[in-house]
């Protein structure tokens, strides 16, 4: 077991290099060593993580509290980003944006089109547990914004994992009531999807994940497309 | 080389350690007078609050020998800031090092503050801190007071308005984005930083 994680983590750690050197803008890093029942987790991942990368990273998963946020901050990530604890205690974006600032206070929303109307869902990370959290995503976007998260991260379930494109309506929808960053999430296949949801949804960015592990999209291809196609992005040198 | 990273509070710290690490030029955090002042590079770093960051300076005796200091002396966001002589953040006096006053960014829908993410970034005069780095390059800015162009500017960057990326002045430079989170146009400016007469 310890081995297996070791050579895990050994992978992250080559992983994130990697991402930094093709220019990738920014990485997330789901946590899902993180546990649930509060036991103490080993976050030494995250001093060797900051340690190989040059560019801002955020760590999403098993933060529930002020300490919790001050130890992952402190090892070198530049943000956080909360999902479920924060439906279970909103005043919890609260803190974490009076103490540490809005700027490295993410939300992570995980929301579902049914029948044209969107919500919430929470405790996703676990199939047996994933519920609706009886709160439209635009109010509780809307609601986490004035509390101070800084940035949000909308995950649209339907499409997640299929690669059909990024729910650019549903994108759209929560853009027009989201003033600050808002990144898209899910549904990512091909290089136009990405084009699709910065012009259509007009986000700030768009998250990947397995198109990027499978190298399927290469990331400084993807730049150049978007680049030529009228999209101000950071191309790699 | 000895480089001393003042602390001044705040938890972002362990990535410009890791900056120079990568550099294979160790760094120390400190607020010993002693250290900084034998230091053959000074960083100011910073993150929060102008009044907070000066208190933190005062209350460490720092705030003559940063002024004193003979040596480059790199100032890096919030420590840019807290080189010029006042801050509109509550209305703060900073150190008085070189000319200016900290403004609040516009706010606008397509600009909001703070300002996160890369930023293309312009040269306006030569100066060695930008050497080998291509004019435009992007750097990682998060920030919500920046300071207006001045005759110190070396480099610029947008958010609603123009505001100075990179100033110098003496032996004192600075610049309001974080190089130790922009990749390697950031490394660039470090190692260029560590490479003044």
């Amino acid at each position: 077991m310890q081995f297996r994680n070791h050579r895990i983590v050994g992978d992250i750690i080559e992983l994130a290099r990697r991402y930094g050197q093709e220019g990738a803008d920014e990485l997330v890093f789901y946590d899902i060593t993180a546990s649930p029942d509060g036991r103490t987790v080993d976050r030494s991942w995250v001093s060797r993580v900051a340690s190989v990368l040059d560019i801002p990273f955020c760590v999403a998963g098993g933060i529930r509290s002020i300490a919790d946020a001050e130890d992952v901050l402190n090892k070198g990530a530049d943000k956080i980003s909360i999902n479920s604890p924060a439906l279970e205690n909103p005043g919890l974006i609260t803190e974490l944006a009076k103490r540490f600032g809005s700027q490295c206070v993410v939300l992570g929303v995980d929301s579902r089109d049914e029948n044209g109307g969107y919500f919430v869902y929470q405790y996703t990370g676990d199939p047996d547990r994933t519920e609706a959290a009886r709160r439209t995503t635009v109010e509780w976007v809307t609601e986490a914004q004035d509390r101070g998260a800084g940035e949000v991260v909308l995950n649209c379930m339907n499409q997640d994992g299929v690669r059909k494109g990024y729910d650019c309506t549903q994108l759209a929808a929560v853009r027009a009531v989201c003033q600050v960053p808002l990144i898209a999430s899910g549904g990512a296949g091909a290089q136009q999807h990405f084009l699709d949801v910065f012009r259509i949804a007009d986000v700030d960015g768009a998250l990947a994940a397995s198109v990027f592990h499978s190298a399927e999209i290469p990331i400084p291809d993807l730049k150049q497309f978007l680049d030529d196609n009228g999209i101000h992005v950071r191309t790699c040198t | 080389m000895s480089i001393a990273i003042i602390d001044s509070g705040g938890a972002n710290i362990a990535s410009l350690l890791y900056a120079f690490q990568r550099l294979s030029t160790p760094a120390e955090l400190t607020t010993d007078t002693r250290v900084i002042q034998a230091a053959d590079r000074v960083i100011l770093p910073g993150v929060g609050a102008a009044r907070d960051a000066m208190d933190r300076l005062r209350a460490a005796d720092l705030i003559d020998t940063i002024r004193g200091l003979k040596q480059p002396v790199l100032g890096i966001c919030l420590g840019m800031q807290l080189l010029t002589d006042a801050s509109e953040e509550e209305d703060v006096e900073c150190l008085g090092i070189i000319p200016g006053t900290a403004t609040k960014l516009p706010s606008s829908v397509t600009c909001p503050v703070p300002n996160m993410g890369w930023c293309a970034t312009r040269s306006e005069r030569q100066h060695p801190i930008m050497a080998g780095i291509a004019d435009g390059s992007y750097f990682y800015y998060l920030h919500s007071y920046a300071l207006p162009v001045s005759e110190n500017t070396i480099g610029t960057a947008e958010h609603a308005e123009m505001f100075s990326a990179v100033i110098g002045k003496d032996n004192f430079v600075a610049a309001q984005f974080h190089p130790e989170r922009s990749s390697a146009a950031g490394a660039q400016l470090l190692s260029n930083f560590l490479g003044l007469a």
